[in-house]
């Protein structure tokens, strides 16, 4: 069986006829070709694929598309804006928030998800934000970095 | 024009070069590559831990509309490994199935949903076989071969004496032994391993693209299963998520999928989920040790002797290379007079391990430094003391070696210790912290490339090649495989460096076996050493043919020719010629050049002969690493939390200090998931894989991970590129034993069974509590 739904995609509004049982992420890789978006468990265990719905993260393997029915989604592709790297991942890119990248789209949402609502986060909050998202690559110390100097950034402090 | 100066890359903090890629989500995985057109590959695996398959039907299968092909043990006869002495695995079981979750059938259908209904229409016959989950079953007297070739499932047994370690263990004024064991654990990256194969049915040639550390193994493999010519191979390795050890090896995914690719005659892709990922992680392996140590009134070690069993799995893989390491590496840290080891790597009916980060150095470490630590408490002695009393002299030549032969020709061990004892302040907070509170320390090492590769062929180690045509972009041409690591971000440094140019004149191609040139991969440390040197070599070549085609244009010698970045001159006085003409003049010569630049090991870097497989552990040179632990350990619920770690790693030049930095880190935290959380169970009577996602198998989050200062030591090897050593895994050993160590200062009790999970701490908290209650009871009674 499939669903219509309206939905707003990265800035875009789109209506779409999608199957009951296609998961999200399913969605966004193999229909839309969003491929950003990571898959990285069996199912909301890693973190990787983590986009914004209606502003908050959320794991898109969780989530079924037929559900998307007014809402608004955001995945790592629509960040950029004129294929210019956004604050959080410029800042992530210069303090090597990222190394071999892969549960970088999903920390970098989530991260996206935290500084629009807490501008000024703790440490301790920045660590509550990301707790949902495992990186094997970087013990997490760079990814702090990368996050405190992106909200200082975005708050017109002193260049990260 | 004097202020005009070369630009610098090396040393610097230089974000890596691909970093935009990957935090925009533009990075190209292989699952993410287009599948569009080709066939979705899904794998059947062994339900039973051993067992001899009797027959397969696959007629239900191939008759299900929308099957394109199905594939069993029958369509390959041929084994796969990585050592050539040690091929004991076929893409696909025939036979017989020897561990839960090995590969048994395959298919390639229109879609994931119509491949798994293939799947389960495939029937097999079978006679269950005893399954051996223990080392100690599997080696027990009576136990059926898992391998025909290895009785007593002894895939290796190493035995060595240097020196005479009784006369050691006479002259000892403290001997004392200690057992230790470590639990099975994943590399957990964080990319499942995936692949996608294209055959081409017209010119009979096969495209693979997969997640791997290592293309020229997997495209060896692939010939050799396939039983296809190498030159109608490509391999080619896309961005992958992560390494530390576990495609150090090609594995039967990429096969596997070559395999349904050509049946089919088109393409097929692959992405095994999380739950078959940690079964075909080839791990660290666990293990069981008993270490004994001769130790002197001041600290000074007199004897070692190592007995060390890793339950290595179902098949060979890279387990005569650890075996090998475990042995090898108590040396080249430490000045140890007499050393004796026996090692014995078990064939179990498990998933085969493998090489993981630290390779065969991990439990040794862990096990001295521990053993070193509880004796130097014995003594009275300070732990960085007992250390410092055993180190190695400084070199002082080339080559340096240890008495199995390893070449050290720089050591900044020395330098480690005493940053993270002065960092971490030891001196005035060791034993003056509050209750449940406490320090530990250790040290630990690791090489930079194998000298001598598994898969050898004389030809050099490394090849780099540079084109350089007319639009005066240098394009970089390497195999070395870019797994996160940084490899690539390095290698343009390294070229850029010499040359004096901005790194944004380069661009790389990378691991792709139709375009750049061999390389045997990532792994054990090697790329920065090897194809930094090779990287170097070829950048000095370029330069040369710069250097003179600006000579005869400058109507100078090439002797006398200033290079400075992008202008080249005569003499001071001359303005020079800019890059660009430069080019111009050289391409006038010979049109587009390519350079090339080599590395081999010398004859004297790779081992020596004194016992069977001494030549592993040679390397170009050891990286050093010391590290301070500080815990508090609840001792209601025995969850200990680490509050800081205090690191130094001595990797010669820092090329890279940001990559140093971030590389150092991650070893450490793995380290930590290692020592506190991580361990891959098996049900000790059916094999049955217990720890199948990461609600299980369960790695630091970021709620658990501390803050981590780290130093960068700079011994400056003598044969490094710009002197540098290797920076990704020497610190990961160290934390173990720092970490136990810090446990006991704070509540009293040595564990020496990793990992220390609440509940195997709570046990031993409970224990020492009852017995001290039980002991003042007594005592109460006897007053």
């Amino acid at each position: 069986m499939k669903r219509l739904v309206r939905f707003t995609l990265n800035g875009a509004v789109r209506e779409e006829a999608v199957a009951d049982n296609i998961l999200l992420l399913d969605y966004l890789r193999d229909g839309l070709g969003l491929t950003g978006t990571k898959t990285g468990c069996d199912g909301g265990e890693c973190g990787a694929c983590t986009v914004l719905v209606d502003g908050q993260p959320a794991f898109s393997c969780l989530m079924l598309a037929g559900a998307l029915d007014g809402k608004t989604i955001e995945t790592i592709e629509g960040l950029a804006e004129g294929g210019r790297l956004s604050v959080i991942q410029q800042s992530f890119h210069e303090n090597l928030g990222a190394q071999c990248g892969y549960c970088t789209p999903g920390l970098v949402m989530a991260s996206e998800g935290l500084l629009r609502t807490n501008p000024a986060p703790s440490e301790g909050e920045i660590r509550a934000a990301l707790a949902a998202n495992i990186c094997r690559c970087t013990g997490y110390v760079k990814i702090i970095e990368a996050v405190e100097k992106a909200a200082a950034r975005l708050r017109g402090e002193a260049a990260a | 024009m004097n202020a005009v100066t070369p630009i610098k890359s090396i040393g610097e903090y230089v974000p890596m070069i691909d970093g935009p890629e990957k935090v925009s989500g533009r990075a190209k995985y292989t699952a993410d590559l287009p599948a569009a057109g080709g066939l979705v590959g899904r794998i059947l695996r062994s339900p039973w831990s051993h067992a001899e398959i009797i027959s397969v039907d696959t007629s239900a299968a191939e008759a299900l509309p929308g099957v394109t092909a199905v594939i069993t043990g029958a369509d390959c006869d041929k084994t796969f490994g990585v050592l050539p002495i040690a091929r004991s695995e076929h893409p696909l079981a025939r036979d017989r199935a020897r561990y839960r979750g090995e590969p048994i059938a395959a298919v390639a259908a229109s879609d994931d949903a119509t491949a798994k209904k293939a799947l389960a229409l495939i029937r097999f016959e079978v006679r269950e076989l005893p399954a051996y989950i223990s080392s100690k079953a599997a080696l027990a007297e009576g136990a059926v071969d898992l391998h025909e070739k290895r009785p007593g499932n002894v895939e290796r047994a190493v035995d060595f004496e240097l020196g005479d370690v009784e006369a050691g263990f006479g002259e000892a004024d403290l001997v004392r032994s200690e057992s230790y064991s470590t639990a099975e654990i994943s590399q957990a990256h964080m990319e499942t391993h995936a692949a996608r194969a294209e055959y081409d049915p017209l010119r009979d040639r096969m495209t693979v693209e997969c997640s791997t550390q290592v293309p020229f193994y997997v495209h060896l493999m692939l010939s050799r299963t396939l039983e296809m010519p190498k030159s109608k191979i490509r391999v080619i390795k896309p961005p992958i998520g992560g390494g530390f050890g576990t495609r150090t090896e090609c594995l039967n995914v990429e096969l596997i999928c070559a395999l349904l690719a050509r049946k089919a005659g088109g393409m097929v892709s692959i992405r095994i989920d999380r739950e078959e990922t940690l079964v075909t992680s080839r791990g660290r392996p666990q293990c069981e040790m008993t270490l004994k140590l001769g130790m002197k009134k001041d600290g000074r070690l007199t004897a070692a002797s190592l007995e060390l069993v890793q339950r290595g799995g179902a098949h060979s893989g890279y387990g005569i290379v650890t075996i090998l390491y475990s042995g090898s590496l108590i040396y080249g840290i430490y000045d140890i007079p007499n050393v004796k080891y026996h090692g014995i790597r078990a064939l179990t009916n498990t998933p085969p391990c493998g090489a993981m980060r630290g390779h065969g150095t991990v439990k040794t470490r862990f096990a001295f430094e521990s053993l070193l630590d509880s004796m130097a408490r014995e003594m009275g002695l300070d732990p960085f003391a007992v250390r410092r009393i055993n180190y190695l002299a400084k070199p002082d030549k080339v080559p340096n070696l240890t008495d199995n032969d390893l070449m050290v020709n720089s050591y900044g061990l020395p330098e480690c210790a005493d940053l993270v004892e002065a960092s971490s302040d030891w001196k005035a907070r060791k034993g003056s912290l509050a209750p449940g509170r406490g320090l530990g320390m250790a040290c630990s090492h690791y090489v930079s490339g194998a000298a001598k590769p598994v898969n050898w062929t004389g030809e050099p180690h490394a090849t780099i090649n540079l084109k350089l045509d007319f639009d005066g972009s240098i394009v970089l041409l390497t195999g070395a495989a870019e797994i996160g690591q940084g490899s690539s971000t390095v290698l343009v440094q390294c070229v850029a460096e010499i040359l004096g140019i901005s790194m944004s004149r380069i661009r790389i191609i990378t691991s792709d076996s139709a375009v750049t040139p061999k390389d045997n991969g990532s792994y054990s440390s090697r790329v920065t050493f090897m194809c930094g040197r090779a990287a170097i070599e070829a950048a000095e070549n370029l330069k040369g043919i710069l250097v003179a085609a600006a000579a005869r244009e400058l109507e100078a010698e090439p002797k006398d020719i200033e290079v400075l970045g992008e202008i080249y001159r005569a003499a001071r006085q001359d303005k020079g010629l800019s890059y660009e003409e430069v080019v111009t003049a050289a391409l006038r010569d010979s049109g587009t050049i390519t350079a090339k630049g080599t590395f081999t090991t010398p004859d004297f870097a790779q081992g020596g002969k004194k016992y069977q497989g001494a030549a592993i552990g040679s390397t170009m040179g050891f990286s050093y690493a010391a590290q301070v632990v500080e815990v508090s350990v609840d001792t209601d619920t025995g969850r200990i939390t680490v509050e800081k770690v205090w690191v130094a790693h001595d990797c010669g030049r820092a090329l890279n200090r940001l990559t140093v930095e971030g590389q150092i880190e991650g070893s450490v935290w793995m380290g930590m998931g290692q020592a506190l959380s991580e361990e891959l169970v098996y049900h000790p009577k059916t094999g049955l894989p217990l720890t199948s996602g990461f609600l299980d198998y369960r790695i630091p989050t970021i709620l658990d991970s501390p803050p981590i200062e780290t130093h960068i030591v700079e011994s400056l090897d003598p044969l490094g590129p710009f002197g540098a050593k290797e920076a990704g895994e020497g610190s990961l050993a160290g934390f173990l034993p720092a970490l136990t160590a810090a446990v006991e200062d704070a509540i009293g009790i040595r564990f020496t069974e990793l990992p220390l999970t609440p509940d195997r701490v709570f046990a031993a908290i409970d224990k020492k509590r009852r017995s001290e209650a039980a002991a003042a009871k007594k005592a109460g009674k006897a007053d």
